[in-house]
């Protein structure tokens, strides 16, 4: 190697180095950015699964991620090593290089081993496929139907008699006695999409349309996701929770929801609000007269950490606001501004939070 | 006949009044003139879907930012998309397409001058109609209100209950009339490769770039159908009472999915193969080889043709499909990565073992193989049923698209900017400026598009117009936002390049490349009838043969 040819790759070596010190930079900053935890599974990332469908995908993802890698660094040193030794120099550059048409055995090749390679991924994911579609339901499963709504979620649990709203309870399964939640999903106007990305990939909640799909989760905690099909201006704000309860802290989360709402007669008033204003046309409580079901159920109001689908947490004044003026919360949603007086608001206010 | 047209040429060069040289533009049938406007006009059209981008970047540079509404922001989404898609790519790569071809295969004309200005002024049309929506999307009541469903525009969004106002019609008129004219530059473009070559050109002599935009105009035919009758479907359902989509009426929202995608997917290939064809003209001009493989380039070109049209629904793994059916549209998926990776390993070969000069359009080919290779890759996660169950519908996938369409057909597009250039416009372009072009748009792209993917597996769904703090994904939000910027100013770059150059250009003479193809063998810009006396070829390097005498293609082909 010539002297001048040594230099010229210390220089392209010196290049490459620097591009990787900066990626593996960019990778460390990303990590820093991703840990600061408050809640129990702050990032939903689908490489922190903790249910088995969201398991087989991470353990087929890893795989895909290999192959694809294994591609990616084969063709990218073949490209990079063509453009840097194939490059015009000074000495050569008016003659013109051999010219070579093609090669029938090269071609052959690089056809029949990306065929070999779509044969090996093909038979990996359809195993995965079946999988997971296919799995049969245990008798012990919880079977929730889950509505999507613009821009909330429904859940009703078949059997439990429980209808709630935007966080949904599911008990933890042991995998020597798995009690996975099976979710049928309905639309009752557009087209969402039912997403936590550490229980499960997502389906389509599509109007004139049975879906279904379901979680496994081994690990209890709240796990955070959102509608991920384009639904409408609050999109966004179709925020999804997931609680994964132990078992016994699900019975009875499921024993409080099966209670009749909580009736105050100190509140009386704030329930004569709730009854005589529009509210009733869209909300439920159960034991009053309304029975509306185009918004979510307020049986068991304070018994969601959340309100507006997940926008704001569900506090005194968070509700006083969504009442008055929800597009401050939620510019769009269709909650309209209920236009009360301040003593009406704090009567309804009061009363709702007695909805335990 | 041909010595009075270059006559004429030079005729107008002369000062004419400016009316009158409107007048020509507007009424003119000359391919190459309709080339520029169509190139033209989608330059316009990117720094309009260029802008809408930034928007949507600045609303999404950090949690709960309230620089638009919501309203605004879904306006915005699906303003770029359908722009970008309809408005810029598909009207660029025809004005190449029609400027080229002809040249390339010695025409003097396409074979259908008067469609192929009527379909120009029918996409003109289209691009004008959309963006009055701002002006008359409501309506009587005059208040602006641009569509807003995306550029899917899924059923049932768009159906009165939940589109109401005129935003969606617009949309759907907009694409209904440009689809009319992709078709008629479609037919054209057809007719003019299969009738309009010159003597001795054979369909295996001719230029890579006219056999693939061949085969991307057969494409167009068979994936704008589906698409316009949607639209005449969905607009019945909206004025005429029918319930093709209207799920409250028992239509079906799923059936919008399979034409919009049965459509969306042969659209990226659409766009895409045009981009292949810049790349296999360019690459062996700087690496002074002939393309490798020229009969394997163009087989796996019509085979990604025909696999394009099976794997649409792999855009709707997520929508509820069996086993079976989610299998089937993964494998076929998983197969279009075949004849993709023998393109460029074929390039590859081309490159290997020649003498690669790095002038700007090179550059732009280099990037585009490597940041190909990288879509095509994130590709094949995707036709990953399950794991597409995860990244579908998130950032991931925007970043993979974006990767597709702007590290892919936008890199090959500049390289075709600057290779063509001095052709079109008879000036050389400021190659240093051309540099910094690409190190700068090099840099804002992969700082945008490769972060991009990162919020995406952390569970960030796409068409938010704002998110929750905490969940790991500002930090990333905001360097994708400043990357998207440094691409603004790499494109004013590139405008003020091709401006500039326009007027202080050294001048390029016929052949500034040392090129092979008949286009570099008429004058710089082209005569008004392409060729004083039609050619004749007996290879698929015409040029080569002219200046290698000693040692011409024709004896091997």
């Amino acid at each position: 190697m010539t002297n001048k040819n040594k230099t010229e790759w210390r220089a392209i070596a010196a290049r490459v180095t620097g591009i990787l010190v900066i990626l593996t930079g960019v990778l460390l900053a990303a990590r820093v950015c991703v840990a600061s935890p408050p809640v129990d599974h702050p990032i939903p990332s689908i490489f922190d699964s903790h249910s088995t469908p969201a398991d087989s995908i991470r353990h087929l993802s890893h795989f895909v991620l290999g192959i694809t890698g294994l591609i990616f660094l084969v063709v990218f040193s073949l490209l990079s090593y063509a453009v840097v030794k194939f490059r015009n120099r000074v000495a050569d550059s008016k003659r013109e290089p051999a010219q070579v048409y093609g090669s029938t055995q090269i071609e052959l090749a690089w056809t029949i081993i990306p065929i070999l390679i779509v044969v090996v991924l093909f038979l990996a994911t359809a195993r995965v496929i079946h999988a997971i579609q296919d799995a049969p339901k245990p008798a012990e499963a919880v079977e929730v139907t889950a509505i999507g709504h613009q821009f909330w979620w429904e859940f009703r649990y078949r059997g439990l008699g429980v209808v709630t709203a935007n966080e949904l309870h599911v008990p933890v399964s042991d995998p020597s006695h798995p009690t996975p939640t099976f979710l049928k999903l309905l639309s009752a106007d557009t087209d969402h999409s039912f997403w936590i990305p550490q229980l499960a990939g997502k389906t389509d909640l599509i109007p004139n349309r049975v879906n279904e799909t379901w979680l496994d989760p081994h690990e209890t905690g709240l796990f955070l996701g959102q509608c991920a099909q384009y639904c409408g201006t609050q999109h966004a704000k179709m925020l999804l929770r997931v609680y994964v309860d132990s078992p016994e802290d699900f019975k009875v989360w499921a024993r409080g929801q099966q209670q009749p709402a909580n009736e105050d007669e100190k509140e009386a008033a704030g329930r004569r609000v709730f009854e005589r204003t529009a509210c009733l046309n869209c909300h439920a409580i159960n034991g009053t007269s309304g029975t509306g079901r185009f918004g979510p159920d307020l049986t068991h109001l304070m018994s969601r950490n959340t309100i507006a689908a997940g926008a704001a947490l569900n506090t005194h004044e968070n509700l006083r606001l969504w009442i008055q003026n929800p597009d401050a919360i939620k510019p769009g949603s269709l909650m309209p501004a209920m236009k009360l007086s301040d003593a009406e608001l704090d009567a309804l206010v009061r009363y709702l939070e007695t909805l335990q | 006949m041909s010595s009075d047209a270059i006559a004429i040429q030079t005729a107008e060069a002369t000062g004419q009044p400016w009316v009158q040289t409107l007048h020509e533009w507007v009424t003119t049938v000359d391919h190459k003139r309709l080339g520029v406007l169509y190139i033209l006009y989608a330059l316009f059209f990117l720094v309009i879907a260029g802008l809408e981008a930034i928007i949507i970047r600045i609303q999404l540079m950090r949690p709960h930012n309230d620089f638009v509404s919501p309203q605004v922001f879904n306006r915005m989404f699906t303003m770029h998309g359908t722009t970008m898609i309809f408005f810029v790519v598909i009207p660029v790569l025809f004005g190449f397409a029609n400027y080229l071809v002809p040249l390339m295969i010695g025409a003097r004309d396409m074979a259908f001058p008067r469609l192929n200005a009527f379909s120009f002024w029918l996409t003109a049309l289209g691009g004008f109609l959309l963006y009055f929506s701002f002006v008359g999307g409501s309506g009587l009541y005059g208040a602006g209100n641009a569509p807003d469903v995306g550029w899917w525009a899924y059923a049932p969004l768009t159906s009165r209950a939940f589109s109401p106002g005129h935003s969606s019609d617009y949309w759907t008129v907009a694409l209904l009339v440009s689809g009319f004219g992709s078709i008629g530059t479609a037919i054209n473009i057809i007719a003019t490769i299969i009738s309009m070559r010159c003597p001795g050109m054979t369909l295996s002599r001719m230029p890579l770039f006219a056999w693939l935009n061949l085969i991307m105009a057969g494409m167009v035919i068979l994936a704008i159908s589906p698409l316009t009758a949607a639209q005449v479907m969905l607009s019945v359902d909206r004025y005429l009472g029918g319930h093709f989509f209207d799920t409250q009426a028992g239509g079906s929202a799923t059936l919008w999915m399979h034409f919009f995608w049965i459509f969306g997917h042969p659209e990226v290939y659409v766009l895409v193969i045009p981009a292949f064809a810049f790349a296999s003209e360019i690459i062996p001009v700087f690496s002074r080889k002939p393309i490798f493989g020229y009969p394997v380039m163009v087989g796996a070109t019509a085979c990604i043709g025909f696999l394009s049209l099976s794997v649409w629904a792999h855009h709707m793994f997520t929508m509820g499909m069996n086993s079976y059916a989610n299998s089937f549209f993964a494998i076929t998926t998983f197969a279009v990565g075949i004849p993709t990776g023998i393109k460029i390993f074929n390039w590859l070969g081309t490159m290997w073992g020649g003498r690669i000069q790095f002038k700007t359009p090179m550059l732009f080919c280099i990037a585009f193989l490597f940041q190909f290779l990288i879509a095509g890759l994130t590709g094949i996660m995707l036709g990953t049923a399950p794991f597409n169950w995860q990244l579908s519908g998130s950032y991931f996938v925007v970043a993979h698209f974006h990767y597709v369409i702007v590290g892919g057909i936008l890199f090959a597009l500049f390289a075709a900017f600057y290779y063509w250039y001095p052709k079109i416009t008879g000036r050389m372009f400021n190659e240093t400026l051309g540099k910094l072009h690409f190190w700068l748009f090099f840099i804002g792209f992969h700082l945008t598009f490769d972060l991009m993917h990162i919020p995406g597996l952390l569970g960030m769904p796409r068409r938010i117009y704002t998110y929750e703090p905490g969940r790991g994904w500002e930090t990333l939000n905001l360097l994708v936002t400043i990357g998207a910027f440094v691409q603004g100013i790499a494109t004013l770059v590139f405008v003020a390049n091709l401006a500039i150059s326009y007027f202080k250009g050294a001048k390029a003479g016929n052949d500034p490349w040392d090129g092979w193809t008949l286009e570099w063998s008429v004058s710089s810009p082209p005569p008004t009838y392409n060729f004083a006396s039609v050619p004749t070829v007996a290879s698929r390097r015409p040029l080569w043969d002219l200046k290698h005498p000693e040692d011409p293609d024709s004896r091997y082909e």
